[in-house]
């Protein structure tokens, strides 16, 4: 799966886009969202307030218990604020 | 019509070519959105754009369609930049077009609202204290659930 990160999740998380697997044990957003906080410090601290994270699979919002699949882009962000 | 662009627009060429050839458009409604310097300490000395490319420009086809649900348009226009932008730049622009002001006044004044929930874009600014994430507003949510009670 591809994963896309903006924003000040993207600084802290240091990297704007990675290519994994589907971790073991993972099937839907907020295990995945788990799973990626126990990847480093960054992480942790990226998504430590999950009250400020957006996420969106294959550009479409979509909330903690949405399935994911190997395959998908997953992009993960904070609340938006163009206009 | 969507547009995603780094550079800037001309208001007068693109409401003109929103209208041209279309003799059943009697009104056009237009906002634009500049770069806003807050003043004093928070004084904003430039902001950047960034944005979720593809996922951007469907939001926004998303949202323009839903507005041409609502409304009798006969043409419709998004353009939002990104990148970097001083004070005093344009950011955005979203026009509508129909036969009678209601419609366009209202469904320009949709679109601008859902676009700051709904279209994928944050901002970032540079202030003389350093460079901080814009944070997204409560009243802008607000703003744009207003639309949902109404159909």
């Amino acid at each position: 799966m591809k994963i896309l990160y903006f924003a000040w999740l993207r600084a802290k998380i240091g990297t704007a886009e990675e290519d994994l697997p589907l971790p073991r044990g993972v099937a839907d957003v907020a295990a995945l969202l788990a799973w990626l906080k126990t990847r480093g410090p960054g992480y942790a601290e990226a998504l430590k307030d999950l009250t400020a994270v957006r996420v969106a699979v294959n550009q479409d919002y979509v909330g903690p218990e949405h399935k994911v699949r190997d395959g998908d882009e997953v992009a993960i962000f904070p609340p938006v604020t163009g206009g | 019509m969507i547009k995603v662009q780094r550079e800037d627009f001309d208001v007068g060429l693109e409401l003109d070519r929103l209208t041209r050839g279309n003799p059943h458009i009697g009104g056009v409604a237009s906002f634009i959105g500049l770069v806003r310097d807050m003043g004093g300490t928070d004084r904003v000395t430039a902001l950047s754009l960034e944005h979720y490319p593809g996922m951007t420009e469907k939001k926004l086809a998303e949202i323009e369609a839903e507005a041409n649900r609502r409304w009798p348009l006969d043409a419709s226009l998004i353009i939002h930049r990104y990148g970097r932008l001083e004070p005093g730049d344009r950011i955005v622009l979203v026009a509508t077009a129909s036969p009678h002001r209601e419609a366009a006044l209202a469904a320009c004044h949709f679109l601008i609202d859902w676009l700051k929930t709904d279209a994928p874009f944050w901002k970032s600014e540079e202030t003389p204290a350093g460079e901080r994430w814009v944070a997204a507003r409560h009243e802008d949510d607000e703003a744009a659930r207003r639309w949902t009670a109404r159909k």
